[in-house]
């Protein structure tokens, strides 16, 4: 493999590690504040996508490719994030809220039959067919230096940058960031020291659905838009939220970023057939779990009666 | 008609016997496994492929699928169910969509998406069980869940049923009590897959051809929800939940209405259940069984 090669499957595999990067991130708030995996967050980002894609098409109209199709593009991303946010504040009130107090099984039961409902209802009000997300913009390859670059994985880089930066600073600087990392550390004392933790829940549901919404959209433009999605690339990302270490935020975004590259690095340097690319997240999973199940960045928690 | 309802009954004998796994999985345990239709498949692929390719006889076949699955499942509970939390899940719908994609692609094992066709019927004593006349299998099928569900009872009520409900109930409590935890929610894994497995056998022998489209995630979820729409730790419970979500996933049949209801229909309905029972009946129609247990020549 050249040095050329080799940089190559490094963007691709960024690329797609930034994109679970985004979802993990949604996995790994809600487990480090309500300790449960949310099933739903993989039909909240094909939600996302959809909507994100009916507003784009919407908005963008037939006009020709140009400044307005990117603007198009970005509103679209935005009225996706906020819609996307309201759904999960909604799926977190109406099927978790009331089960927060039940036995570990309930939210997890509801959350599967959330995500079931999601996935077939869109199935059913969308249809089956997958849609194609056209591209704002000119796809045409850039080369620089033998390495083959698109713009949309330009897009994708600096979209994912900037809002794992920016969720950086909202989480360690600001007071409901604060009030956040209390919820998550300690929720009864986060609660006696004046802390809404309804609201900071519904704000976790809001951030992680936000940014589902973006990674669907994202994801979208390379491989379209269909009701099940969701599901595949959400296991992905859940594993991704694991290898990092679960309820850790950078680890959530390393995991994203480790297991887009492997994924690209097993089919080229391993030779792993396209095929069975989906088990490589699947075997890192379980690898994970027999060598490390704190994750890379996660802290050994001790039991406490 | 008439046809029809045995049709359903059917169904409800081989998903019975998945919602007796699950049940000892998740309704004792306490464990979410999202995979029986994972091992529901390898159960009916192993039937096919030592039927069809090796002549086994059905009867020979039936303990083999047992033993696969049941293979599989040491094979994953083992890392996830070591950890706390809920890594099962997780594992087990990968472990599902794992199965159908090496199914679809193994063809020189399973002929990929065309599946095995020519699957023989069963015979006993050299009468043949002809799927097309339902009694006779209906009649077979109904034997085996019987067995299934006096076994798990039996079970429920042994030394490991009650280490599996301590361990549900507080697994550091189970542990000081000196169960080995790990130990029983593997061993629960393990018969919960094994059955799944039986399942899959006889529905490869009603069916007489397998395909990896029959074994989709959507099997994983409606026999959860049979078992939490009839009860969580209720054997006589899952078989009636068996039975109503068949009746439900064939009303649009039943009815005639499938012009009007759409296909997509029942899986929001699964959906829903699972929801509202989790807030407003979380025990289900008939609720957990409760275990007395009798001192020898004492009073209740």
């Amino acid at each position: 493999m050249g040095i050329a090669e080799f940089f190559q499957h490094l963007m691709n595999g960024l690329t797609l590690g930034g994109i679970y990067a985004l979802i993990a991130l949604g996995y790994t708030m809600v487990y480090g504040i309500l300790k449960f995996i949310n099933f739903a967050h993989g039909d909240v980002l094909m939600a996302g996508a959809f909507i994100g894609l009916f507003v784009f098409d919407w908005l963008r109209g037939s006009a020709p490719l140009g400044v307005w199709t990117i603007i198009s593009f970005f509103l679209a991303m935005i009225v996706s994030m906020g819609l996307s946010a309201l759904l999960g504040v909604f799926i977190e009130r109406v099927a978790y809220r009331p089960l927060r107090q039940a036995t570990r099984l309930a939210p997890l039961l509801s959350a599967i039959g959330v995500s079931f409902i999601l996935s077939n209802g869109a199935a059913w009000a969308f249809g089956t067919r997958s849609r194609k997300f056209n591209y704002p913009f000119d796809n045409t390859p850039i080369t620089i230096a033998q390495v083959v670059i698109t713009p949309h994985q330009i897009l994708i880089l600096v979209v994912s940058l900037v809002m794992m930066i920016a969720l950086r600073l909202f989480v360690n600087r600001t007071r409901m960031g604060k009030a956040m990392r209390a919820t998550s550390l300690d929720q009864p004392t986060a609660m006696l020291m004046g802390i809404n933790v309804d609201r900071v829940i519904s704000l976790t549901f809001a951030i992680g659905s936000a940014l589902a919404a973006v990674g669907g959209i994202l994801i979208a433009l390379d491989f379209k838009v269909y009701a099940s999605m969701g599901t595949m690339t959400g296991l992905k990302a859940f594993v991704a939220a694991v290898v990092g270490g679960i309820g850790n935020i950078s680890g959530a975004m390393f995991g994203g970023i480790l297991l887009g590259l492997l994924e690209t690095f097993g089919v080229a340097i391993f030779g792993i057939p396209t095929g069975l690319k989906d088990t490589i997240a699947f075997g890192v999973l379980i690898l994970i779990l027999l060598i490390r199940p704190e994750g890379l960045f996660g802290k050994v928690e001790k039991e406490k009666v | 008609m008439w046809n029809f309802f045995l049709l359903i009954l059917i169904y409800t004998g081989i998903y019975a016997l998945m919602a007796l796994g699950q049940n000892i999985i998740t309704g004792y345990g306490g464990m979410l496994s999202l995979t029986q239709a994972g091992f529901f498949a390898i159960g009916s692929y192993a039937t096919a492929i030592l039927a069809t390719r090796y002549g086994w006889s059905f009867w020979a076949t039936l303990p083999a699928a047992a033993l696969f699955s049941a293979f599989f499942g040491l094979l994953i509970g083992l890392p996830t169910l070591r950890l706390k939390g809920d890594y099962l899940a997780i594992a087990t719908l990968g472990f599902g969509e794992i199965v159908r994609n090496v199914l679809n692609n193994w063809d020189s094992l399973t002929n990929g998406p065309m599946g095995i066709q020519k699957i023989p019927m069963i015979t006993i004593f050299g009468f043949v069980v002809n799927p097309y006349k339902k009694y006779a299998f209906l009649v077979v099928l109904s034997i085996a869940v019987l067995v299934a569900y006096l076994l798990f009872q039996r079970l429920a009520r042994s030394r490991m049923g009650r280490a599996l409900a301590a361990v549900r109930e507080d697994e550091i409590a189970a542990q000081s009590m000196g169960i080995n935890i790990t130990k029983y929610k593997v061993y629960a894994f393990i018969l919960g897959a094994s059955v799944a497995g039986v399942a899959g056998s006889f529905q490869a022998a009603f069916t007489l051809s397998v395909s990896p489209g029959t074994y989709t995630f959507m099997v994983s979820v409606m026999v959860l929800c049979m078992v939490v729409l009839g009860g969580m730790g209720n054997f006589k419970a899952s078989i009636l939940g068996a039975f109503i979500i068949q009746l439900i996933s064939y009303l649009p049949q039943l009815t005639g209405l499938t012009a009007v209801i759409p296909p997509q229909f029942k899986q929001i309905l699964f959906g829903l259940i699972l929801v509202i029972m989790m807030i407003w009946r979380p025990q289900g129609l008939l609720g957990r069984e409760q275990i007395t247990y009798r001192k020898k020549g004492g009073k209740r």
